[in-house]
């Protein structure tokens, strides 16, 4: 075992090492392809063209069809972009932006690489798990088109950054996955008038749309929608569900990327950045992706900017003055981490094991997690109900007495602890199942397995898959 | 009132045939189902023609079988973060929950989806 462990990390001090290596070379070999460049423009008898001679042969292809030709290319390399997020969107978006030669990439994001990321977020790969995002995206961006400028901010936008880093691009792609986020960095594209191209994606679903094109300052009724006239309220906390916790398909939130790149480079190429006159017959609209649907692509037609929005209306109080003061987490309703339960109605993970083994009590092991986690992996004799079926005022789970869940052997006065991935859904139930009076008026009792199965894996097993 | 799937040749002068489409995530609050074939009445109560406001309602009684009637419906308002969208276009531009029910219209609920 150690003698593996030594040679492995050797292994990895050679890898870096050669990555190292790697580097420089590519680093020398940019150098010389940039001086044969410059060569060639100062020759006298060879006209000063405008895309460097590897520029022609790189983007060729996409130069000759009709609607981008030179004039959308060096649109392209004169614009500047801004992915907000390198994940799951900015991944496949930032590559194509790149490819097509957009002159200026920014990329901020705040995160490092896991390795639950790798299935999706294209541009990370297992080498660079533990790497900030933006260093890992960057470094692939840099070996597919070295002649671009990359920008990274190593830091989740916030009300303060915001207008400082929007403000140094002319267009941005929303790859965040939080709508605390949509909503301040629509609020800032509002202000600093940049189109922005919004995506999103969970399960098998996608959603895109182009908002604030064309971009027109708030008061102007011609300029494109924001979010804010989409989604004027926030979404009840309990109805935003991420990928960590819905799941995600790697192909659904890659095409909706994809399509986030193809939107930007229309806007660039079609000369639409800084436009200031609507386009007849364009509309609003909003994509929908299904990978289950039938048709799985949707159009739908949408609203236009709402003369009652906060931020893009003649009456919008929002102001570039105002922004940095925003509190978008209390606007969106989110708590601070749940610790509703009293410290007694909470036990360790290594406590629940000595009840375990402890056979002369009888206990129920309830485990609220959806069934589709449930079936990958469980612990021996606990019973799986979902959150989700003790939420509502008419669940079924939750009947007085004895709910059909409890399986008839178990006495009145047997302990009932709940358990589920992290720790935040089990104390949501157990607060549930004492308030319709299961504990028998205290004859039983029911407690929350603080942390979940990520604590009973750090306590008491650490074989236990973490997914 | 049948909840099988009325041809739109069935539909008689006291219903309507329409479909009820939800997505995003919506559709795990009814029966896991994308699509739902709807008869409705073409009067209310009262006798007025039904609208989106009246079919929300009759959606949430009567075809939501999950507990969550919040994740749907609040405040007699469908939720914040729900797009409706009546034969594909916003509902903002049909008159909202006031827009009256025609034959085979086709009305989608549109959860928002937040990750990336
Ligand atoms: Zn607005």
């Amino acid at each position: 075992m150690e003698s593996a462990n030594a040679s492995a990390a050797a292994l990895r001090a050679k890898i870096a090492a050669t990555e190292e290596r790697l580097k420089l070379l590519k680093a020398q070999l940019a150098n010389i392809e940039e001086k044969e460049a410059e060569e060639v423009e100062e020759s006298p008898v060879t006209r000063k063209w405008p895309l460097l001679p590897d520029e022609y042969k790189r983007y060729g292809r996409q130069m000759i069809v009709p609607s981008v030709g030179i004039q959308g290319q060096l649109r392209l390399k004169d614009a500047s972009v801004l992915i907000v997020g390198a994940g799951g969107l900015g991944c496949p978006s930032s590559a194509y932006l790149a490819g097509a030669g957009v002159g200026t990439i920014g990329i901020v994001d705040g995160d490092i690489v896991e390795t639950s990321n790798l299935h999706r977020q294209i541009l990370h790969n297992s080498s660079t798990v533990g790497m900030k995002k933006v260093d890992s995206i960057v470094s692939y961006l840099k070996s597919l088109n070295p002649h671009l400028k990359y920008i990274t901010h190593p830091t989740h936008l916030t009300p303060q950054n915001a207008a400082e880093i929007v403000s140094q691009y002319e267009l941005v792609l929303d790859c965040t996955d939080h709508p605390t986020s949509r909503y301040l960095i629509s609020d800032t594209c509002i202000l600093l008038q940049k189109p922005l191209v919004s995506a999103s994606a969970l399960r098998r679903d996608g959603q895109l749309i182009v908002l604030n094109s064309p971009p027109l300052p708030a008061g102007d009724a011609k300029g494109g929608p924001c979010y804010r006239c989409v989604f004027p309220k926030p979404p009840p906390t309990d109805s935003v569900v991420s990928c960590g916790d819905g799941g995600i398909l790697g192909p659904v939130v890659g095409v909706m990327g994809v399509l986030q790149a193809l939107e930007g480079i229309k806007l660039i190429v079609e000369g639409r950045l800084k436009e200031e006159q609507e386009v007849d017959g364009r509309g609003n609209t909003m994509l929908l992706f299904s990978a289950s649907g039938s048709p799985q692509f949707r159009s739908l037609k949408m609203r236009a900017r709402s003369s009652k929005c906060v931020a893009c209306s003649g009456n919008a109080e929002l102001t570039l003055e105002k922004l940095p003061g925003m509190d978008y987490a209390v606007f969106c309703g989110i708590a601070s981490p749940i610790g509703i339960l009293k410290p007694e109605e909470r036990i360790e993970a290594k406590e629940y094991l000595e009840l375990e083994q402890d056979s002369e009590k009888t206990h129920v092991l309830l485990d609220v997690r959806e069934k589709v986690q449930f079936d990958i992996c469980s612990l021996e004799n606990s019973i799986n109900i979902p959150s989700s079926s003790f939420q509502g005022t008419r669940s079924s789970s939750l009947q007085e007495g004895k709910p059909s869940w409890l399986p008839e052997t178990v006495r009145a006065d047997a302990s009932i602890y709940v358990i589920c991935r992290l720790g935040n859904d089990s104390q949501i139930v157990t607060q549930k199942l004492k308030e319709a009076g299961l504990d028998n008026n205290g004859k039983r009792a029911i407690k929350d397995i603080r942390g979940g199965l990520k604590a009973w894996k750090e306590q008491v097993n650490p074989s236990w898959p973490e997914y | 009132m049948t909840e099988t799937h009325p041809k739109p040749e069935m539909a008689s002068e006291n219903t309507i045939p329409i479909l009820v489409e939800f997505t995003g995530g919506l559709e795990m609050l009814f029966s896991d189902e994308r699509k739902h074939r709807l008869s409705v009445p073409s009067k209310d109560d009262e006798g007025n023609p039904v609208n989106i406001g009246w079919l929300v309602k009759h959606l949430c009684d009567k075809v939501m079988k999950d507990s969550r009637k919040e994740m749907f419906v609040l405040d007699d308002h469908v939720r914040p973060g729900i797009l409706v969208l009546v034969n594909d276009a916003d509902w903002e531009l049909e008159g909202e929950a006031s827009y009256a029910l025609q034959p085979n219209d086709n009305i989608l609920f549109v959860s928002t989806l937040h990750g990336g």
